[in-house]
């Protein structure tokens, strides 16, 4: 079966809406993706048919929903090929998994460890740390990049020790589009100390790649719904099983309990222990619903693509004159995203114009300044991509990049 | 592309009273981290009035065309009248409505500038015994 963008995207109703008469022309999926109408007609069905809790009725409605709620981790599990749904704790996006973590998991490390991270890291897998490393004495350092945008793995090697506790790392960047080879990161670094905590966030790889959990060999890995066609409000954490069970838990209230006295209580097992109070329940319909409408589309067909696409739009954005691009050269290395600045424009008034024509990117520094302070700029313009999107939408940037090139320079003199 | 009128884009292009003030001038600088821009103002007041502001700065052009067309428009005015200019002034002196995202970056120099006068307001105080 053939991957047809154009016909997918009338799978997303959000893109029948037109601006000023046009349509649009959506390219931040990178921050949020489009959500197609069977996740919307899942959530829709949560509060139609059934709007009860879950867990704490024996009637039928609540039995229903407690069902479709476990069903959906069952579906997450699958998803990303973890071991069993007892592996998969819901939470509210990928910045409150680490958050999870970064409390959670600080609590059982000595005083004087290590936690490593890297420069390309989004501010969610940079500030929890930083907090918690400020609280018990630890040391924080950062894995630097090469000049092509690359985890520079020397450094990774001098970064790492006896010491380090924790190494916590993004999949895919959210600027440079970086593809870490997570696999050959992670045995390298067990080779160096086996003991070493691995966290991969995989906020931007989930979505867009075939991946299977259990093949990375890491510890724990974290994601959103809202940027895989799900819903916003809830997100993933994966951990092996006896690691979520040696975690203090993060909140605590209802559900998260066995047994509560009014000195003490105990805890419920994971991931019922890390899930305190109601949750989305709508919202871990829909993200199952959303996984299979991703499986449905084939998420190697879904990279395949993106992969096409990128590499049309790096080729493209080079003809440009003015436009410097970063992160790595080829296609195959990046995830959908491209970062770039047009030179002598500022970001935000690039996006700016282009949203004149209702072609929708982001500037700025995407919550990762400190990778632009690397790179040695204040902000850029991002352009990224996903299964709905087609060369027409490059091409429709391209113009809008040549126009605003156009506008700002010609009045230059 | 209502937003880049005319004027705006001359005064991005153009800026009125660029540079820096030396000898006894009160230097203020502030960033927006959000989105990169900087912007220094330096500013020169002569019996209580503003009698010469200048400013640099790294920015979009809506800041930098705030920055230019508010030097424009206090220069000479007392500290009082120039301390009471809002967001409402701006608005009106770049002719368009702020869009929620694009408010901090016109605003960027009316900080400034209000920091550069309260502080030079300050030296002339005699200094606590
Ligand atoms: C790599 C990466 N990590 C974490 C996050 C945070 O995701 P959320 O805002 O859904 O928690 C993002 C979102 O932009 C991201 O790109």
């Amino acid at each position: 079966m053939n991957f047809n963008p154009s016909k997918i995207a009338g799978d997303f109703p959000v893109l029948s809406r037109k601006i000023n008469g046009a349509p649009i022309v959506y390219l931040d999926s990178t921050a949020s993706s489009l959500k197609p109408l069977a996740v919307i007609e899942e959530i829709d069905r949560y509060y139609r048919e059934l709007s009860v809790n879950i867990f704490r009725g024996v009637y039928n409605l609540s039995e229903e929903a407690t069902a479709l709620y476990e069903n959906a981790r069952q579906t997450a599990a699958d998803f990303i090929g973890a071991s069993s749904a007892s592996e998969i704790v819901f939470t509210r996006n990928a910045t409150e998994s680490l958050n999870l973590l970064a409390a959670s998991l600080t609590k059982k490390l000595a005083a004087g460890s290590g936690i490593v991270s890297t420069v390309m890291e989004h501010h969610a897998n940079i500030v929890p740390w930083q907090v918690a490393a400020g609280e018990k004495d630890f040391t924080l350092s950062f894995v630097d990049i090469d000049e092509n945008g690359k985890l520079d793995l020397a450094d990774l090697r001098k970064k790492i020790n006896k010491k380090t506790a924790v190494f916590t790392f993004t999949y895919v960047s959210n600027v440079l589009g970086t593809i870490n080879p997570v696999r050959e990161i992670i045995s390298q670094i067990k080779k160096i100390n086996s003991k070493i905590i691995i966290i991969v966030d995989a906020a931007q790889a989930v979505p867009h790649m075939p991946l299977n959990v259990q093949d990375l060999g890491a510890d724990f890995m974290v994601f959103s719904s809202h940027k895989m066609c799900g819903p916003t409000g809830i997100g993933v954490l994966w951990g092996k099983q006896h690691l979520l069970e040696m975690l203090p838990p993060y909140q605590t209230g209802g559900e998260m309990i066995r047994e509560v006295r009014l000195d003490s209580s105990t805890y419920n097992e994971s991931p019922y222990k890390f899930e305190a109070g109601t949750p989305h329940i709508a919202g871990a319909m829909g993200l199952a619903a959303a996984m299979k409408y991703l499986q449905g589309k084939g998420l190697d067909k879904i990279r395949q693509h993106e992969i096409k696409l990128t590499a049309y739009a790096l080729e493209k954005l080079k003809s440009i004159e003015n436009v410097a691009i970063y992160g790595p050269e080829k296609a195959e290395n990046r995830g959908g995203v491209i970062a770039f600045n047009l030179k002598g424009v500022h970001p935000h008034d690039v996006a700016q114009i282009l949203n004149s024509e209702n072609i929708c990117i982001r500037s700025g520094h995407h919550c990762a300044m400190p990778l632009h302070t690397r790179l040695n700029i204040g902000s850029s313009c991002r352009a990224s991509f996903y299964l709905y999107n087609s060369e027409k939408d490059v091409d429709a940037l391209l113009q809008g990049l040549k126009n605003t090139a156009k506008f700002f320079l010609k009045k230059r003199c | 592309m209502d937003l880049y009128r005319d004027n705006i884009l001359d005064h991005y292009q153009n800026p009125r009273n660029w540079g820096s003030l030396t000898g006894s001038a009160v230097k203020v600088s502030h960033n927006n981290p959000s989105c990169g821009d900087s912007i220094t103002v330096s500013l020169k007041l002569d019996s209580g009035k503003i009698a010469d502001i200048k400013f640099t700065g790294n920015g979009c052009a809506i800041s930098m065309a705030s920055a230019s067309m508010l030097t424009e428009y206090i220069m000479g005015k007392s500290v009082t009248d120039a301390l009471v200019v809002k967001r409402e002034d701006v608005e009106k002196l770049l002719g368009t409505k702020l869009t929620l995202a694009r408010l901090k970056c016109a605003l960027l120099p009316l900080e400034t500038i209000r920091q550069a006068l309260v502080e030079s307001a300050k030296t002339r105080l005699p200094k606590p015994s």
